[in-house]
């Protein structure tokens, strides 16, 4: 039995109390199996280091994302106006997610309908807690691994944040290998733009794979991600192609957490 | 008679500048059919990305081979028109190379050396450029959306810059006066030593000829542009200035939208009244024709080159799905034409004509195809975002039409019964704290 603390913005208000930052789970890092893994190592990283965070629980909703990039501007403005109430009615000031996808609405696209708070995608987070020595890190397992990262499109190119994940990934004394697609250049997983929620168009090849192939060109035996969604389209990749002996597909929170054995 | 060539040149200069003019006024006059938009904001930081991308061509280099070989063509380009002030000067008052009696004959053959060594190394730069389209045949530049036209203009404009640098150069080499001043001829002088037996009579023709076709040819080129895609060496930096200027994943709140939101969401309003005297009609969600897009996304359609790093980035592209940015753009810019033609021929008015962007030009199967990575708004190196037109038009689909694809829908009505995605009940959201 793991023993997490996990409290809600509600208790805290019980108490009278205002956490230092809100932790936004997202639906993925709720529901998702697989996501709910990297929900429980960010969550482990955050009792580690004695941060006083809150979730929302079961007053948190669908941000809207997904209705948005899929043109429902109505249903994503009703998700986004819900969750602005809830959000300001707990006086939130400050917001943690392991989703960039929530990231990217909640930091860009909740202000124009009257929800400013400051957003942090949980690697930048967890960088500050690093630099201020609130967690420290040793390489661990993953001294001298290959690892190669995958930047999610709504981290990466929607928000210019490359660096955040590296410095960790570097923190684990791992060596870093760059994909040729990088950075800004990097190439979609596939799921964006509610591509998740579908089947693709016809083609002559998934973007996962392609996107997997690209990665395997570099022979890493982890492919890091910093998103539920893009976790969940490489290792289907990597499944596709037949490496699931050899690769592994991990978010950066679990590499960290892994790394101490938490 | 003295002054023939003088009224001559006076009507080309006059004839070709007006005819310029005037399809100048159209563009504009189409590119306001768009929807306004607030461009007033980070005034600033928008002149600086004008001074970087379009200027500093700061994009355009991510790709060294084809972004040095254009900033060869480019610098070649914006240099050699001071040369161009001359020859009008001169044409105007019949005067021979007029900055030279002005200038220092050491700066004017400064001038004239330096413009003959970027007329020798544009004209290298396109020949390259002409084999990587029609030799290597580099892939962006034979994607499906290259049919014909598109390919023969890119080659047209190619054409054009050779013969022009040719005519420049030849026009200094025939100039017994100019090649006797000895300054400023690095390149001339070879091509001089190839006239070696000629009489000055024929040199003089040669010179007059070269010189006229060389101004005669600018004068068309300019009229070229606006039936070619060539436009972005003007559009590139009025697009720039307008283009996005707010993180890429930021993607605007339909305001009208807002409105009916804020409405539903007070408890104030009776949903049952009578709309007021006088009430506008609900504005339209999305865009299902070009009329229905900002006049920036339309200002995009016409700065578009065609170059096709977009699509050469577009994970649909490079997966075989039929979604190619560079197609939104190209057929937002034919459809736009469509309109305007329209408007001409029913003296200002538009009648509809039973056509329009969506269907028509852009099919449903591109616009789903999307990832919305912004990839392409990435790689495009004069600031153009296909991605907020396909987001546009996929509104209509959802919001005007109830048109997505059914997993979708099945997604949507998820979110909007249970708040996720997926059918799970709200709230069990934190039962992964005891599993």
């Amino acid at each position: 039995m793991e023993n997490l603390k996990v409290p809600t913005m509600a208790e805290f208000m019980a108490e009278g109390k205002q956490p230092e930052v809100l932790f936004w789970v997202g639906c993925a890092g709720s529901f998702d199996d697989r996501a709910k893994k990297i929900t429980k190592a960010f969550v482990k990283l955050l009792n580690k280091a004695n941060v006083e965070f809150a979730v929302l629980g079961t007053e948190e909703s669908c941000t809207g994302d997904p209705a948005k990039r899929s043109g429902n501007e109505f249903l994503f403005q009703m998700q986004a106006v819900t969750n602005i109430e809830v959000l300001n009615a707990y006086e939130v000031k400050k917001i943690v997610t392991a989703c960039p996808h929530c990231f990217n609405t909640i930091k860009n696209e909740y202000p124009g309908l009257g929800g400013n708070y400051e957003v942090m995608h949980h690697t930048q987070f967890l960088k500050t807690l690093l630099d201020e020595g609130r967690l420290t890190v040793e390489g661990g397992q993953f001294k001298g691994k290959r690892i190669t990262f995958h930047d999610p499109c709504y981290l990466g190119r929607a928000n210019n944040v490359y660096e955040a994940p590296r410095d960790l990934i570097l923190k684990l004394e791992a060596e870093l290998v760059e994909m040729k697609k990088c950075r800004r250049n990097g190439l979609c997983c596939g799921a964006g733009g509610a591509q998740m929620f579908k089947e693709p168009e016809k083609g002559n090849k998934d973007v996962n794979v392609e996107r997997t192939e690209q990665a395997i060109e570099v022979k890493p035996e982890i492919i890091a991600a910093g998103c539920p969604f893009c976790n969940t389209m490489m290792t289907d990749g990597v499944k596709a192609t037949n490496k699931e002996a050899e690769i592994a597909v991990m978010d950066v929170a679990e590499l960290i957490a892994n790394a101490q054995d938490l | 008679m003295e002054y023939l060539p003088n009224i001559l040149f006076a009507i080309a200069l006059i004839a070709g500048i007006g005819y310029f003019v005037m399809n100048v006024k159209k563009l504009v006059r189409n590119i306001k059919l768009g929807k306004d938009v607030d461009v007033s904001d980070h005034k600033s930081k928008r002149w600086n990305n004008m001074a970087m991308i379009a200027l500093g061509q700061s994009k355009m280099v991510r790709r060294p081979i084809s972004g040095i070989l254009h900033v060869i063509v480019y610098v070649g380009f914006v240099i050699i028109n001071i040369e161009v002030l001359e020859i009008i000067l001169d044409g105007l008052f019949g005067t021979h190379r007029m900055f030279s009696d002005v200038l220092p004959t050491s700066v004017y053959g400064f001038l004239i050396g330096s413009f003959e060594l970027l007329a020798a190394l544009v004209f290298v730069s396109v020949i390259v450029f002409w084999f990587r389209r029609n030799v290597i045949k580099i892939k962006r530049f034979w994607a499906n959306e290259m049919t014909s036209w598109p390919k023969n203009d890119a080659n047209f404009i190619l054409y054009f810059e050779m013969v022009l640098m040719t005519l420049f150069l030849i026009m200094n080499a025939s100039d017994v006066q100019f090649q006797a001043m000895d300054s400023g001829n690095i390149i001339s002088q070879h091509i001089a030593s190839w006239f070696g037996n000629t009489s000055t009579e024929t040199l003089h023709i040669t010179e007059r000829t070269a010189w006229w076709l060389h101004i005669l040819g600018i004068l068309v080129f300019l009229n070229y542009l606006y039936f070619s895609k060539h436009l972005h060496i003007l559009l590139a930096f009025p697009n720039t200035y307008f283009g996005k200027v707010r993180p890429k994943g930021q993607f605007d709140n339909n305001e009208a939208v807002t409105k009916e939101v804020k409405m539903m969401m007070d408890p104030n309003v009776d949903p049952f009244a009578a709309a007021p005297e006088g009430a506008e009609t609900p504005a339209k969600f999305g865009a299902s024709d070009v009329q229905d897009l900002s006049w920036v996304q339309l200002l995009n359609a016409y700065t578009c080159t065609e170059c096709g790093r977009c699509t050469s980035e577009c994970p649909a592209n490079q997966t075989g799905k039929k979604l190619s940015p560079r197609k939104i753009m190209m057929d937002t810019r034919d459809r736009l034409e469509e309109v305007g033609k329209n408007i001409d021929a029913n003296k200002g008015e538009f009648k509809d004509d039973g056509k329009q962007l969506l269907d028509d030009y852009i099919t449903r199967e591109e616009l789903w195809a999307c990832t919305t990575c912004n990839a392409c708004v990435e790689a495009c190196p004069v600031s153009i975002d296909p991605l907020s037109i396909i987001m546009d038009m996929r509104r209509y689909l959802v919001m005007e039409q109830s048109a997505a694809p059914m997993e979708l829908n099945n997604m949507m009505t998820n979110v909007e019964n249970n708040g996720a995605p997926w059918p799970y009940n709200q709230m069990d959201r934190l039962n992964w704290k005891n599993e």
